[in-house]
């Protein structure tokens, strides 16, 4: 570790509160279920540690300091004027983490990544740079959270991902805020010929405001797989949406949400451009209310540029069927054990070509905070 | 031997759906041990008579009680009816996308002191173990919808069970599977004394009265109870006469049901 890490705040990770915290987003700190760890606090590195040979993980810091080809990358996916909040985690005091999967290797374990909000009232300014080299196959659960009792503050999220030629990222972000915290990630995918690139997102806790809208950029018979889990509690608002824009011939791409507002607004976003022949792409919004306050609302969009397209979408936004509570009643439920079945059911992704630790780790995020749904 | 008691048993009910009468003064006695054969023509109330006796929200009891061993369950939740020992299996069940069958089978299976092991055995007479972890009832067949109907029935377990219609959009090949199981379920090879289970089933063609020898057989006509007889008379009355003529002949020869319009 070559950035100084303050000892400070690597004994404040080991807090059973914070661990807990950072347990509700994947964070296990556990070397036997990790590949590596990275650990942010505000803008401070706070832990490195590195248990595969196949795969790079530092502070994007110092990875710039190390790499000039670096600078490829570096704002390259998402523009620096792209808008206010790029600007302004175009900062000197940026930091974030570079994860690089080695060529031709392929890293089934996790690498986990934490970025996590400590002080009341701050901005975090984040810029990630994820690789995948040619070949090579890389699993990554991003946790972001805010320290117990802090309400409030800002999170601007940078994420650039490459994935090279026949490469594959796994990306899991889950993210755990509180009433008073605003979240603007700016994601974007450059996905090489016969890449895939999966990006699962779970958001379960009230924030203020979550806004994003990640693009993926597909090549030559390469894939983009977004899934979404979001749930928005009482005066959250929750913007999300994932945009693939098909530009290689046999390319292809499936947006997948599940919403579900108690109270919150939610705006479900999707858009996928068939910008090359034979490319062929799938999105699907399904939305639950479960509150008479609160509001649902889903904005598929599908483009075409050729006529050799295959470009589909379904929407579906509708609150809890009593036939369907009735019916798990007569199986002996009671009226919660049946609801809470049902929405169980609703958040159950099936995400295609996720690693069972990955489903895990989701499913875990979920069962945590569903017993505040009903 | 000693006389059985009853478990159902409906009281001059009236039932009404968004304000429509669909019953009225059915009355209907089931004791310990008997299985009825429910018929009647599409729209006089078979189903929506289960639906009140399970507890659908849907359906309000205008007047009249239902009493199920000893105790009005008029206002009880369905699944607090289910506890106290009623199963229904349903002609056309919803499908619930993300909810799957083994995790219905998992709590239907708790409810009845069934175990693990039991699941899969019954899964596996009943031909439905490829469909454990699909969705419940998505993408089922008329037949499959009908089988995970029925595995679900055996998983609970329960002493007074109600199938609607469960032979219809059977194929032949099945017809004997469903046929058996329920004669399981209802312990119909269990001798008269010794028999715990009844219930009541509704069929339009009969078919399944090949298998399961009920002992009564019953027509709910617009939405009263017309007839009370034995199910294989009455069944060859309808299919010669229609369900009016089986009707005038019982009403000649029990002046004392209810008088029909």
């Amino acid at each position: 570790m070559s950035e100084g890490v303050s000892e400070s705040e690597q004994l404040e990770i080991e807090k059973p509160e914070v661990r807990k915290r950072l347990e509700s987003v994947g964070i296990e700190l556990d070397p036997s279920r990790r590949a590596a760890t990275f650990v942010q606090v505000d803008q401070q590195t706070t832990r490195i540690s590195s248990f595969s040979e196949s795969v790079e993980v530092m502070s994007i810091r110092e990875a710039l300091e190390r790499y000039d080809w670096l600078q490829d990358y570096y704002w390259k996916a998402v523009r620096r004027d792209q808008d206010a909040y790029t600007m302004e985690a175009d900062a000197d005091d940026v930091n974030g983490y570079f994860i690089r999967s080695l060529p031709g290797k392929k890293v089934e374990i996790p690498v986990e990544a934490c970025l996590y909000l400590r002080k009341a009232k701050s901005k975090q300014k984040v810029h990630n740079v994820i690789i995948a080299e040619e070949g090579s196959e890389l699993n990554i659960i991003s946790g972001c959270t805010s320290h117990p009792g802090v309400t409030s503050g800002m999170h601007l999220g940078i994420s650039e991902f490459y994935v090279k030629k026949n490469a594959k990222i796994t990306f899991t972000m889950i993210h755990s805020w509180e009433s008073d915290v605003e979240v603007r990630p700016r994601s974007a995918a450059h996905v090489g010929e016969g890449g895939v690139f999966i990006s699962n997102y779970v958001l379960m806790n009230p924030v203020k405001i979550v806004q994003m809208y990640p693009t993926a950029y597909v090549e030559k018979n390469a894939t983009a797989i977004f899934s979404s889990v979001i749930v928005a509690l009482e005066n959250s608002v929750v913007d999300a949406g994932s945009r693939a824009i098909l530009r290689g011939e046999g390319s292809s791409a499936e947006i997948v949400s599940r919403t579900i507002s108690k109270g919150g607004k939610i705006v479900a976003r999707g858009h996928i451009v068939g910008g090359a022949p034979e490319v062929k792409g799938h999105l699907e919004c399904r939305g639950l209310m479960l509150s008479e306050e609160g509001s649902i609302q889903a904005i598929p969009e599908l483009e075409a540029k050729f006529p050799n397209v295959d470009l589909s979408h379904e929407a579906a936004i509708g609150k809890i069927a009593e036939e369907e509570i009735f019916y798990l009643q007569s199986r002996g439920m009671s009226r919660d054990e049946a609801t809470a079945a049902i929405i169980r059911g609703f958040l159950d992704v099936d995400i295609k070509g996720i690693p069972e630790m990955l489903k895990r780790e989701i499913d875990k995020a979920i069962r945590m905070v569903e017993k505040d749904l009903f | 031997m000693k006389s059985k008691g009853d478990v159902l048993r409906v009281v001059n009910l009236g039932l009404k759906v968004d304000g429509k009468t669909i019953l009225q003064n059915v009355n209907l006695y089931i004791k310990e041990g008997e299985t009825y054969a429910l018929f009647g023509p599409n729209g006089s109330g078979k189903s929506s008579l289960l639906s009140a006796i399970i507890g659908n929200p849907t359906y309000q009891i205008s007047s009249g009680r239902i009493v199920f061993k000893g105790r009005e369950i008029n206002s009880l939740p369905t699944d607090e009816r289910i506890k106290l020992g009623m199963g229904i299996a349903f002609q056309t069940p919803p499908r619930i996308s993300g909810v799957k069958l083994i995790d219905v089978l998992r709590f239907c299976a708790k409810v009845g002191g069934r175990g693990e092991e039991d699941i899969h055995e019954f899964a596996k007479k009943l031909k439905m173990e490829d469909f454990l972890e699909r969705p419940v009832n998505q993408g089922f067949s008329g037949g499959e919808l009908k089988r995970s109907e029925l595995l679900q029935l055996l998983l609970l377990n329960r002493e007074f069970v109600m199938l609607d219609e469960p032979d219809s959009g059977v194929d032949l090949e099945n017809i004997s599977l469903i046929g058996e199981t329920i004669r399981e379920i209802l312990e119909r090879d269990v001798s008269a004394e010794e028999r715990k289970k009844s219930g009541i089933i509704i069929t339009h063609t009969g078919n399944i009265l090949d298998y399961v020898d009920a002992d009564y057989g019953v027509i709910l006509y617009k939405g009263r109870i017309a007839c009370v007889g034995n199910p294989e008379d009455i069944l060859n009355e309808i299919s010669q006469n229609g369900y009016e003529g089986c009707i005038s002949k019982c009403l000649r020869e029990f002046p004392n049901l209810n008088s029909l319009k």
